[in-house]
């Protein structure tokens, strides 16, 4: 194909890709593990709403609320931390109050056949295991920091991860003998782990807060999906994920 | 009479000043959003003395390493013909265009606990993820490469009738090797090393999904900068600040040493 020709061709085959014309988009920034869910709910929302595009980017909460901080355009921020939540309503990023749309809880998460005989927070102290737990810089490392220091369990920590299905993985592979992970993750990774539930009286739950952001063109598709995230609809998806009620 | 040399052509000029911009403009964000009030606080926090010198010692180690594997591995590929020696070279450049995060993922299949050659391991008592050790690991896989290439390019450019001069006046073969084969070599084989210790240096996927992340065993400045990042800005950009003024200062340091050569 001659030079001009194959140019113009690979042009026009980009050229859909730039620019949404007619269609309108809202850009959602979700915590890591709200990921499975939102994914099921944009689907929806797309259908119900025909001509707009849902936009799900995940990742760790206290990164998300960084960029929205530091200005990056999103419409919707559910965030796995009401720490990181606080961080943008802070800053006047969002654009009303925040709403709960889950509950997670943590859980001790072992590989299948628990190789190291786990039976408690206790065993995390022991220092034959390898212990893996999430950097207390990250949501689940918070609340995990707070189960332990209320049990009064000092871990033997082998590795604190930066992000809880990294920790989850390694646990998953066998290659860590326990982990603190949330319960919706130890249903994700299905028989390659096993989960043992803390002790009713633990500060182990952490709650999701959602808001629309502050800068977003048209505020009603967002509060749309934000309605459609809370509504029963949402309900039903989170809980089947293993997400607790708010 | 002297003769003026032209000005240098637009044309190379700007582009050169637009790629030059690109490389110091994050420099400069970096500076700009310094604590510089807080610098001394910072600097004091025991995890960041801790984390440079983990990071120092593995990239060192890692880069000894590397040395000691790879220039013979440079020399075999560069000259022992055997089958399959275009494959190996390619396998032993493959690091360098994995992501450093499936590098270590690799690593981990391969002597984790539940690994291939990490069962034995495992047995024979040594643990390699989760530890010191497996930073040094993790660096040399994504490091010893930049070395093996560039001391294998310059060997097979080098000229091998300077070798065969010395073996006919009566060297032996490690004569040969030391006096005058590496020595042909040196430019490639200390830009090599030198390279090698400045990827180790900014190593980071590798690491966290090899060695994990715990300070003061496992947690490299890189690592640190990054968990930082999650929390607290300005400890992060003091972080990275010391990490580029330590580089910059070998950098700097070394390039006058080679330039004498």
């Amino acid at each position: 194909m001659r030079p001009a020709a194959a140019l113009v061709t690979v042009a026009a085959l980009a050229l859909p890709a730039c620019g949404d014309d007619g269609g309108a988009t809202v850009t959602v920034l979700a915590a890591a593990s709200l990921t499975d869910a939102f994914a099921a709910l944009a689907r929806t929302f797309e259908g119900d709403h025909p001509g707009v595009t849902v936009e799900v980017s995940s990742g760790a909460s206290s990164s998300l609320a960084t960029s929205v901080v530091e200005g990056q355009p999103a419409d919707v921020f559910a965030s796995a931390s009401p720490a990181a939540m606080a961080d943008v309503v802070d800053a006047g990023a969002a654009a009303g109050p925040p709403v709960d749309i889950a509950a997670n809880v943590l859980e001790i998460v072992v590989p299948r056949g628990n190789p190291g005989d786990v039976a408690g927070l206790a065993d995390l102290a022991r220092g034959g295991l390898l212990v893996g737990l999430c950097a207390e810089e990250v949501p689940c490392g918070e609340v995990a920091a707070r189960v332990l220091d209320d049990a009064g369990v000092t871990p033997a920590t082998d590795t604190e991860e930066a992000d809880v299905r990294a920790l989850l993985t390694k646990v998953a592979a066998g290659e860590l003998d326990v982990g603190l992970v949330y319960e919706t993750d130890v249903i994700a990774a299905g028989d390659d782990v096993e989960g043992i539930a803390l002790p009713p009286g633990a500060p182990a739950s952490t709650r999701y807060p959602m808001a629309v952001l502050d800068g977003a063109e048209d505020p009603d598709l967002p509060e749309a999906f934000v309605d459609l995230v809370a509504g029963p609809e949402g309900r039903r998806v989170l809980r089947d994920l293993g997400f607790r009620a708010p | 009479m002297t003769t003026r040399r032209p000005a240098p052509p637009l044309a190379l000029v700007v582009p050169a000043a637009l790629g030059a911009g690109f490389v110091v403009l994050p420099l400069v964000g970096l500076l700009q959003r310094a604590p510089w009030s807080d610098l001394g606080a910072e600097l004091a926090a025991p995890a960041v003395r801790q984390a440079l010198g983990l990071s120092l010692v593995t990239s060192l180690a890692a880069t000894a390493v590397s040395l000691v594997l790879g220039v013979p591995l440079a020399w075999v590929l560069a000259r022992v013909p055997f089958p399959g020696r275009s494959l190996l070279r390619a396998a032993v450049t493959l690091p360098m265009v994995l992501p450093p995060v499936v590098g270590g993922a690799a690593l981990l299949f391969a002597l984790g606990r539940r690994g291939l050659v990490g069962g034995w391991l495992d047995d024979v008592g040594v643990q390699l993820p989760f530890s010191i050790a497996g930073v040094v690991v993790a660096n040399t896989f994504v490091a010893m490469p930049f070395l093996v290439v560039s001391v294998e390019g310059a060997l097979r450019a080098a000229d091998v009738r300077y070798e065969d001069a010395a073996a006919t006046l009566g060297a032996g073969r490690w004569t040969v090797l030391t006096r005058v084969t590496l020595p042909l070599v040196r430019p490639a084989l200390l830009a090599g090393a030198l390279l090698c210790w400045a990827r180790a240096l900014g190593e980071f996927g590798a690491t966290i999904t090899f060695a994990g992340n715990l300070p003061g065993r496992t947690q490299t400045m890189p690592l640190a900068v990054f968990l930082a990042l999650e929390r607290d800005r300005g400890s992060a950009v003091v972080l990275s600040l010391v990490l580029v003024a330590v580089s910059l200062a070998v950098l700097v340091a070394l390039r006058d040493r080679w330039l004498r050569v």
